[in-house]
């Protein structure tokens, strides 16, 4: 008998948990290279992070940054939600039966590349500048994408194992618990990723165009003043957010479902 | 021991697409026999398989499997070309992912059978080839020890590990008693582990000859075995 083989990890490979060295310089090195840039360009529009950080202390704890961001984050988890269900529903369905796709597809295609401004501005119109317009504008922009990446991932199921199941006759659940899902996480993942970034820009577009608060609306009125510090102390705030949700959510859930896949070298 | 399952082929039609595959074919396999299905590639030997098995029902006339038609029978162990295992699954979950009421206890000495019995927590990859195929058999005997279908199980593989193979499967055959067809396009295959060799050819697909190998596997000594190939692939010819 042949022995196991061994699957190591290649040099610079994520570890279970953890990162490399590399991943936990990155973050560092660009504060430095901002400080630095900033130091030599001596503006009052270009502040350094130093500033950043003592403005982001001031306006967490006498204004309304918390708020802000806590309101930003809501619209774009209530909008990933909604784009991510959509989207995979509706991925699922044209990856799977050709003729709807052949219906469909062009829709898809079209709201792959409508322009988001234009959503938003539509629905603003239609429903006025409220919560849910804003909402359903986004959802609006990020289900094409997330039913494209869906569409490919439900055409990519493996036939062989789709006929392994069929001649071990396996029942309907475990076919999709034990078969099907674990092929699709990588796409869900996929689609979940460029989702995101995708949902955190276009939501702060979408505020500065028309809402009563959030990190967009109040970036909106920071540019009004030229204020530098505050559009980037929001900035700050908000991407220490996302990354946090990349580091505390997204990464770990990747480990946990995608952990069997071997690290491939070119 | 576990008795196989008795098997009954009566095709009166079998077509794809325009192409009359199988006509008028028919035999029957007693309990616990092996029986190797031989034929040149494209003869419509996996089809029969699939058919056997109750994946293809599009056919007229009737198989059977101990009096039932396949779907309504005991689902049989089914062993592909290729391991097709799970790639997210341990070799343990490989076996439950198919028959998930299989006791874990149960999963381990069926692994174990095979000589796998420290990889239950491996994953495919980490699994060399013939471990695959090792888990890929213990699979197959999780579902049925009563009817193993083998599809070319030893093709796209070196000799030395389609012997080892070879010698897995007889001595699943001695332990579990399972009826077993194997479809194969080697005679050496075929002379190796059937009890009963049919050989398929033309189109319609008909049996070309049916021979009893009536020697026991294990005194199938290396001249034995040159000699029944030999005449196997004579027979072939002819």
């Amino acid at each position: 008998m042949t022995a196991p083989r061994r699957v190591a990890a290649p040099p610079g490979a994520r570890r279970p948990g953890g990162g490399t060295l590399l991943d936990w310089a990155s973050i560092p090195l660009l504060l430095i290279v901002w400080q630095i840039a900033s130091m030599a360009a001596q503006h009052r529009l270009f502040p350094t992070p130093i500033d950043v950080f003592a403005e982001l202390v001031d306006l967490a704890v006498q204004k309304s940054l918390l708020t802000d961001v806590a309101r930003t984050l809501g619209r774009a988890a209530a909008a990933f939600v909604l784009a991510m269900i959509a989207g995979i529903a509706i991925g699922s369905v044209l990856g799977r039966f050709r003729s709807l796709d052949g219906l469909f597809g062009n829709w898809v295609l079209i709201g792959l590349n409508i322009p988001a401004i234009v959503v938003a501005i539509t629905f603003y119109i239609w429903f006025g500048l409220t919560e849910y317009a804003l909402i359903a504008a986004v959802v609006v922009n990020k289900t094409p994408l997330v039913a494209v990446t869906m569409r490919e991932g439900v055409r990519a199921l493996d036939h062989g194992l789709a006929e392994l199941a069929q001649v071990y006759r396996v029942g309907f659940t475990q076919r999709v618990r034990r078969f099907i899902v674990p092929q699709l996480m990588p796409y869900v993942l996929t689609a979940a990723r460029t989702g995101l970034s995708l949902i955190w820009k276009i939501v702060l577009v979408f505020e500065v165009l028309g809402s009563d608060g959030g990190v967009g609306f109040r970036i909106g009125i920071f540019f009004q003043f030229f204020d530098m510090k505050g559009i980037l102390a929001y900035t700050v705030a908000f991407m220490t957010v996302v990354i946090a949700i990349e580091y505390g959510v997204l990464r770990p859930l990747e480990h946990k479902v995608l952990g069997w896949r071997p690290a491939r070298s070119f | 021991m576990a008795a196989g399952a008795q098997l009954l082929i009566e095709i009166a039609e079998k077509a794809f697409g325009e192409t009359l595959l199988f006509e008028g074919l028919g035999f029957q396999v007693p309990a616990g026999q092996v029986v190797a299905l031989i034929g040149p590639s494209g003869v419509g030997k996996s089809t029969l398989l699939r058919m056997i098995a109750g994946i293809d029902t599009d056919y007229r006339g009737r198989i059977e499997v101990d009096s039932k038609a396949p779907p309504d029978a005991q689902v049989p162990g089914f062993v592909f070309q290729d391991p097709r295992l799970l790639p997210w699954e341990t070799a343990l979950g490989n076996l439950l992912a198919v028959k998930p009421d299989l006791p874990v206890d149960a999963g381990r000495s069926l692994l174990a059978a095979v000589g796998l019995a420290a990889a239950e927590d491996l994953r495919p990859a980490a699994l060399s080839g013939g471990m695959q195929r090792r888990v890929a058999l213990a699979r197959a005997l999780a579902v049925s020890s009563r009817l193993l279908l083998l599809d070319e199980p030893f093709v796209s593989i070196d000799r030395k590990l389609a012997g080892e193979l070879q010698a897995l499967v007889a001595g699943v055959v001695d332990r579990f008693g399972p009826t077993v067809i194997l479809v194969t396009h080697d005679t050496h295959d075929a002379a190796a582990l059937a009890d009963r060799v049919i050989m398929l050819g033309g189109r319609p697909m008909s049996v070309i000859k049916d021979t009893l190998l009536d020697r026991p596997r294990a005194d199938r000594h290396a001249d034995w075995l040159a000699r029944a190939v030999r005449d196997l692939e004579e027979d072939m010819r002819t």
